[in-house]
């Protein structure tokens, strides 16, 4: 009898405790920069383009082929008249978030820190009713990034923290 | 079978079919009992629906590559498994490890077992009946963890953080005081557990002398874990086989002598204990400095070799036997799953017992069906 009375008093004791539970669609949990939900692509507000380049290291680099890159020259490089520094620049931009497993590699082998996980809570809630609408094109892919909506964490790879 | 009896009737034994079987709920185990009224007489259990063959995966792809991999093997501890599989790699490539990565390591490993023996608490509270109590109050605290793990890693389940060689990136910059705070929400959370459970004489009506095994039969299954410390074989890798920094530092292996589904509860709940002991000892250790050697290749390679790397996973040992031929990739890999071997004691503890007992038997052997199928 003694033993189900201490279980009733731990019950008892939670009971008085505040709730750690929040009301999730309509509060939501601040996330930590660190978050990983999606890769995204970034945007060069500077020249106004994506960094990318296509240069397919993040496809050929991805455990779970998710990724399809497709490279173009840029219509805005410095020979043409433009002003940008991309001799290529990425076309076409496929990332099938249903296959994505976030492992974070594509970040971690891009050349030019043009991609970077999605730290916001639009990155986790990604719910559609067919399975298709899970491919995102490069529009869908950089349209968080040129909104500013986002501010990424790049990770720095094997340094440890400045003192 | 018909026996001479003052009945006229005869009597059947009757099949039992146990378990979900639907290929999209995550980890299930499908066991039939030949159940004669309440007794079980015999149980075949059906493994195999989770098989994602993570083994010849990871033989097609890159060592980085393959950390993913390792964290789907054991979603309720990746850390530990992503640890056998870098730690063979390391060994095979014969990199050193940072110190403080090293240190780092284990304090990462040990909160994930405060993570997945909260996990086991709830989920075996639920087993023997209590529901919604336990499990809820096991997964505050492990949300606590977790939530520590995602401002280190990103992630909350698949962390794919360490690296062959060291960690992927340094931890934040008030990582320590952020344990400490952890570290007091799990102590908390094993004292509601003590009071919850341990005592209750409803509790241990239940799970007293259920479920027995010897050790001498627990050896012979190749069990391995708290499920093995129970019938009292001071069998933890830690100590037989020290990695990481275990020699360094003071802790105890729990053992208990019943050898019944209370003493695995009690094993786990005080190993919870010798975990946060464990990772005070390494937040005291813990020095600034380099996470990775010093010269790390572009491109992992490793010499032609093979090796057999295990670790103390909070279900047992998870090892990790890699052959290399050369090159980036695994010639062949193959995950030694504790949770496997500790199934195969299920039909030895369940026959004779009744219905409901054989389901706590399952729940207290912890298993994660992942880690089974591969």
């Amino acid at each position: 009898m003694r033993g189900i009375a201490k279980s009733m008093l731990t019950t008892l004791s939670v009971f008085i405790r505040p709730p750690v539970t929040r009301f999730y669609p309509d509060v939501h949990r601040p996330l930590p920069e660190r978050d990983r939900a999606f890769p995204l692509l970034l945007w060069d507000k500077e020249i106004d383009e994506p960094f990318c380049t296509g240069c397919h290291a993040c496809e050929r680099a991805c455990p779970v082929e998710c990724m399809t890159v497709l490279m173009k020259d840029n219509p805005n490089h410095k020979s043409v008249g433009g002003t940008s520094g991309r001799r290529k620049i990425i076309d076409k931009f496929w990332i099938d978030y249903a296959r994505c497993m976030r492992c974070n590699i594509c970040v971690e082998v891009c050349n030019f820190d043009a991609i970077a996980m999605n730290n916001t809570w639009a990155g986790h809630e990604t719910s559609v009713h067919d399975r298709k609408d899970l491919v995102m094109d490069l529009q869908q892919l950089t349209t968080l990034s040129h909104n500013g909506a986002i501010k990424e964490w790049v990770p720095v790879l094997g340094k440890a923290n400045e003192a | 079978m018909v026996t001479e009896s003052a009945s006229e009737f005869e009597t059947q034994d009757l099949l039992l079919n146990v378990g979900p079987q639907h290929p999209s709920t995550h980890g299930v185990f499908r066991m039939v009992m030949q159940v004669d009224g309440e007794v079980v007489r015999e149980v075949i259990p059906y493994i195999g629906y989770l098989h994602r063959g993570a083994e010849k995966l990871c033989e097609t792809m890159d060592y980085r590559q393959g950390i993913g991999f390792m964290d789907r093997t054991e979603y309720l501890a990746a850390m530990n498994a992503e640890l056998s599989y870098v730690m063979a790699v390391e060994t095979l490539a014969e990199l050193e490890v940072p110190e403080r990565a090293q240190w780092i390591r284990m304090i990462l490993v040990e909160l994930n077992r405060l993570a997945s023996h909260l996990m086991f608490m709830g989920a075996f509270g639920v087993d023997v009946g209590v529901f919604g109590t336990p499990f809820i109050y096991a997964w505050r605290e492990r949300e606590a963890v977790i939530d520590l793990f995602e401002e280190i890693s990103g992630d909350r389940m698949m962390y794919a953080y360490l690296r062959p060689g060291g960690l992927a990136w340094d931890v934040p910059t008030n990582f320590v005081p952020r344990v400490r705070e952890v570290l007091t929400a799990v102590r908390q959370g094993i004292a509601d557990f003590d009071g919850l459970l341990t005592k209750n004489e409803i509790f241990i009506a239940r799970t007293k002398g259920v479920g027995v095994i010897s050790a001498a039969d627990a050896i012979d299954f190749g069990m391995s874990g708290p499920s093995i410390r129970a019938s009292g074989v001071p069998l933890d890798v830690r100590r037989e086989e020290p990695y990481l920094k275990y020699n360094d530092i003071n802790w105890n292996v729990i053992t208990r002598t019943e050898g019944d589904v209370y003493a695995r509860y009690l094993c786990r709940l005080d190993e919870m204990r010798e975990s946060v002991k464990i990772v005070e000892q390494c937040l005291e250790r813990l020095q600034p400095g380099a996470i990775m050697p010093e010269k790390m290749p572009r491109m992992l390679r490793t010499p032609p070799g093979e090796i057999y790397v295990r670790t103390e996973a909070p279900r047992g040992e998870f090892g990790v036997y890699l052959v290399s031929k050369g090159g980036n990739r695994p010639h062949r890999l193959k995950v030694r799953s504790a949770c496997l071997s500790n199934l195969q004691a299920l039909r030895h503890m369940t026959i004779g017992s009744y219905v409901a007992d054989a389901l706590i038997v399952l729940g207290s052997i912890d298993i994660v069906l992942s880690e089974v199928d591969r």
